[in-house]
């Protein structure tokens, strides 16, 4: 059932490296982090990679896998020809620390940027009651493990650094979303999405969806309907002229 | 020697359930906070809970009550478990659960609205608090979350996000500082540059959950190297009921590369039952003497359970996880397993595809992903896997503080709450719980100081040269180490012990201690994996020979302690618990303390009947004086 499988890992430091070949030991039923930590424990004691539960649900061994963003937990060796040569390389949208470990402060900048769960005043613990089909738009957001590979293959800043800054990514315009359907959520959300978290750069290329580990639909189920929430706003009539006549007011 | 320092009240160390609670209560508190902890923010072990927390909200049986969950989790940890944990636990679970909601969670709900409740092994009712089978991950999100909602207020107030609680993620403690008989702090490394940084700081908050990783065959992740357990025997505290481990019965079996992996106690909560190859759901002849008339004895009773049980008793697929996994192993062994070396766990003839789908969508996208088997039309293949320790740091109930003045522990680290046993769903509110209550009794314990305590530069240095040795060393690969401790584990500390087996355990961990003083690590420091694990190995090790000590000198069978020389439960032990200590840094010792006897007015909520199965004559004597008054 083993075979020796042909590997070139991307390895390096300080913003320097390059592609190492390895042969390595494969069997049956294993993944692509299974390989890595045999390398670790028996060629390279220090190359670096994330991870933790192994199980598809931390969403820490994000990495580039024949150049498609993947959790190595969830890749099955089986899923490759025994004659491939797989390439695994760090996910490209963020600084390389070392091997297959980036820099993902990004994520959790923008996450602070996001204002927090904001219910109404005067509801005490225990006392929230929501039916479950209302709950449940804002729990598909919630299943987000933060594996960040979302944001690492969206073309807005993938290869444009310059996007950063004024760019959310996937992973926290879906988190707006989520607190925008949130039955209990009341702070006005639409306007900043697209005014400060850079909704507007998203051009629902669902690329973000398609490499989703956990299936969400995160551009039919939260971006495209924020997108609108926005939209009905800004070009809705009505709105637009309680708007002028409240800034008038002021 | 340059060394990075930080200033703060309160250090935690972990960043699951217990580590964030504890620091959100901290700085609530008015404490600067420093959380530390070894993964990226959001990624603890935590993540991995799946069934729920258990809270007696009543929200699904309105007979639910704190008292009825007090009882559950006493049977639960045979008796063994700190009365003061388990009736603060029961009665404290609500309030922590429902805070969570207030701070954005989303459990699932009930017909009404409220927060759905499911049913769950050695629970009485319907009692845990979920969101399909994913419940940790909403556990450390909310909590994160919060943090993060505390940092945006500070930053309004003091414009600086990290006033008051900040993040050290990827920074692993390897040792705790002290100044005479307290903490003063703790010393440890950044894994992603391998500089060094020491924490000064009058109070310690351990909570870096447990020690899976010491097992071959484990639902824990790389985490679990019992760092928490460690450092707090080498600052001076104290270990009990280390001989206590949580194998979970149904860890996946196949393939090999994911042998562990938690398929989660619901699957059995919403209906799945144990088969063996006979095609028999053998959980029927496992029900012990303690728990006969609380579970059906037949299939139809105990299908009736699900949708009547005022008039039914629970399947005995719903024993505590102790009993299922024994009950396992034991079909195993006589050759009724499954190919693969399990049991068949199945729902799939239970519950309609859309429903399996709907309430048990991770274990669904799981099998499916890791073993090609699609859970809605095969049986799943189990086995039993090291889950949980329930031994841990000794803590006073109410504050969670350890013996050293200024140390603290809270969740999985901490010990007596649990018992000999620990019910699934107790501990996500077991770390909400008494997260909170460290994080209050650290703010409480820096308010009554009368100095800061200050960290000595002597025991830095120490520390520094410890950590950098492994480095600077040609030994022996840190990982063959491992392997060879987890595999000593493994076979012979395992579910089913024996005196001869564990003391030829404690022989090999005598011999892996002077391999871990040798082992060395190539490479630079900067995110280093191999000198990571030369590092942790020092705490699996010590760890190890605690849980083998003890596991050898307790001479009866209770909860995640199997005796196959005596496998009856004593009375006399209950009373008992074992001890952990170390004078030296690297051998233990272990001692016998007496089990302070149950409050009066939580005894009283046993019938005499069921006590007598646990209680010594004497203790029956005594119970029958507080009974009488």
């Amino acid at each position: 059932m083993s075979y020796k499988a042909k590997f070139k890992v991307w390895r390096g430091e300080g913003g320097e490296g390059k592609l190492e070949d390895f042969t390595v030991e494969v069997n049956e039923g294993e993944v692509v982090l299974d390989i890595i930590h045999r390398l670790q424990a028996t060629q390279a004691p220090d190359l670096a990679v994330r991870w933790n539960c192994k199980a598809g649900k931390c969403g820490s061994c994000s990495m580039e896998i024949n150049g498609k963003p993947r959790l190595g937990c969830m890749t099955r060796m089986s899923t490759f020809t025994e004659d491939e040569t797989i390439t695994v390389t760090p996910m490209r949208t963020f600084p390389v620390i070392k091997d297959l470990v980036t820099d993902v402060s990004f994520n959790y900048e923008k996450a602070r940027e996001i204002p927090s769960f904001t219910p109404p005043a005067g509801v005490r613990p225990g006392e929230y009651r929501m039916k479950q089909v209302d709950v449940e738009r804002s729990q598909e957001f919630r299943k987000c493990i933060e594996c960040f590979m979302c944001n690492n293959i969206c073309h807005v800043i993938r290869d444009h650094e310059e996007n950063k800054p004024a760019f959310a990514g996937p992973r926290f315009l879906m988190r707006i979303a989520e607190l925008d359907m949130h039955p209990y959520d009341v702070a006005d959300r639409q306007e900043s999405a697209q005014e400060e978290h850079g909704l507007g750069y998203c051009n629902i290329t669902k690329c973000c969806t398609e490499v989703c580990p956990e299936h969400i639909k995160i551009t039919d189920n939260a971006l495209i309907p924020m997108k609108e929430r926005v939209a009905d706003r800004k070009y809705d009539p009505i709105v637009w002229l309680g708007n002028k006549i409240f800034k008038r007011a002021k | 020697m340059e060394i990075e320092r930080h200033e703060y009240d309160v250090v935690v160390i972990g960043a699951g359930g217990a580590g964030l609670r504890a620091a959100i209560e901290a700085r609530q508190q008015g404490k600067r906070t420093a959380i530390v902890c070894k993964s990226l923010f959001g990624k603890a072990h935590t993540v991995m809970a799946e069934g729920g927390a258990a809270a007696a909200m009543g929200n699904v049986n309105p007979d639910d009550n704190w008292m009825v969950h007090f009882r559950d989790t006493m049977r639960g940890g045979k008796f063994l478990n700190n009365w003061r944990m388990a009736e603060l636990h029961a009665k404290e679970a609500p309030d922590r659960v429902w805070e969570l909601e207030a701070w954005g969670a989303l459990f699932d709900r009930t017909k009404d609205g409220k927060i759905s409740q499911r049913n769950f092994g050695g629970h009485e009712y319907p009692r845990l608090a979920h969101v399909g089978d994913r419940t940790g991950l909403e556990l450390i999100r909310t909590l994160q979350q919060r943090v993060v909602a505390l940092q945006q207020e500070d930053f309004e107030t003091h414009g600086d996000h990290e006033a008051y609680i900040k993040v050290f993620a990827e920074c692993t403690v390897t040792r705790l500082l002290k100044d005479g008989d307290r903490i003063a702090g703790g010393f440890g490394y950044w894994r992603e540059s391998g500089n060094f940084v020491v924490f000064d700081a009058p109070a310690v908050v351990l909570a870096t959950g447990g020690i899976g990783k010491s097992y071959v065959v484990t639902s824990n992740s790389w985490e679990y190297t019992g760092d928490g357990h460690a450092l707090a025997l080498l600052a001076g505290a104290k270990l009990i009921n280390m001989e206590f481990i949580q194998f979970h019965p149904t860890g996946m079996v196949w393939p090999p590369s994911v042998r562990g992996i938690l398929v989660t106690e619901s699957v059995r909560g919403d209906g799945g039952v144990l088969r063996n190859s006979d095609g028999e759901r053998f959980m029927f002849k496992y029900i012990p003497e303690v728990f006969k008339d609380k579970y059906a004895t037949t299939e139809e009773e105990g299908d009736r359970w699900y949708t009547d049980q005022a008039n039914n008793r629970r399947p005995p697929e719903l024993l505590p996880r102790d009993e299922v996994a024994r009950a396992i192993n034991a079909e195993v062994k006589a050759g009724r397993g499954s190919p693969q070396g399990g049991v068949f766990l199945d729902v799939s003839t239970r519950l309609p595809a859309e429903e399996i789908k709907r309430r048990l969508p991770s274990m669904h996208h799981q099998f499916k992903e890791l073993a090609d088997v699609d859970i809605t039309a095969e049986p799943m293949q189990v086995g039993p896997t090291c889950h949980y320790i329930m031994g841990g740091v000794e803590v006073d109930a109410d504050t969670g503080a350890a013996a050293v003045p200024g140390l603290f522990a809270a969740g999985e680290v901490s010990g007596g709450m649990h018992g000999s046993n620990r019910l699934g769903g107790n501990s996500l509110s077991d770390l909400l719980v008494f997260g909170r209550r460290a994080g209050a009794g650290a703010a409480a314990y820096i308010d009554s100081l009368p100095a800061r305590p200050k960290v000595v530069q002597e025991l830095v240095e120490e520390a520094h040269t410890e950590a950098l040795a492994p480095l600077g060393r040609s030994g022996e690969n840190p990982y063959e180490v491992h392997h060879e401790l987890q595999r000593t584990m493994n076979e012979l500390v395992g579910i089913i012990r024996k005196a001869e087996e564990v003391s030829e355990a404690l022989e090999a961990v005598e011999k892996l201690k002077e391999r871990v003083q040798l082992v060395g690590a190539a490479g630079s420091r900067i995110y280093n994996p191999g000198w990571h694990l030369a590092i942790d190995l020092r705490n699996m090790v010590l760890v190890s020979e605690c849980v083998a000590r003890a596991a050898l000198l307790r001479e009866e069978s209770r909860g995640g302690h199997t005796r196959d020389d005596f496998p009856g439960m004593n009375p006399v032990w209950r009373r008992k618990l074992l001890v952990c200590s170390t004078e030296d840094g690297s051998s233990v010792t272990v001692e016998e303390k007496v089990q302070p006897s149950m409050a009066d007015h939580l005894i009283k909520l046993f019938d005499r009947d069921e006590l007598t199965k646990y209680l010594t004559d004497e203790e029956m004597t005594e119970f029958d004086g507080i009974a009488k008054s």
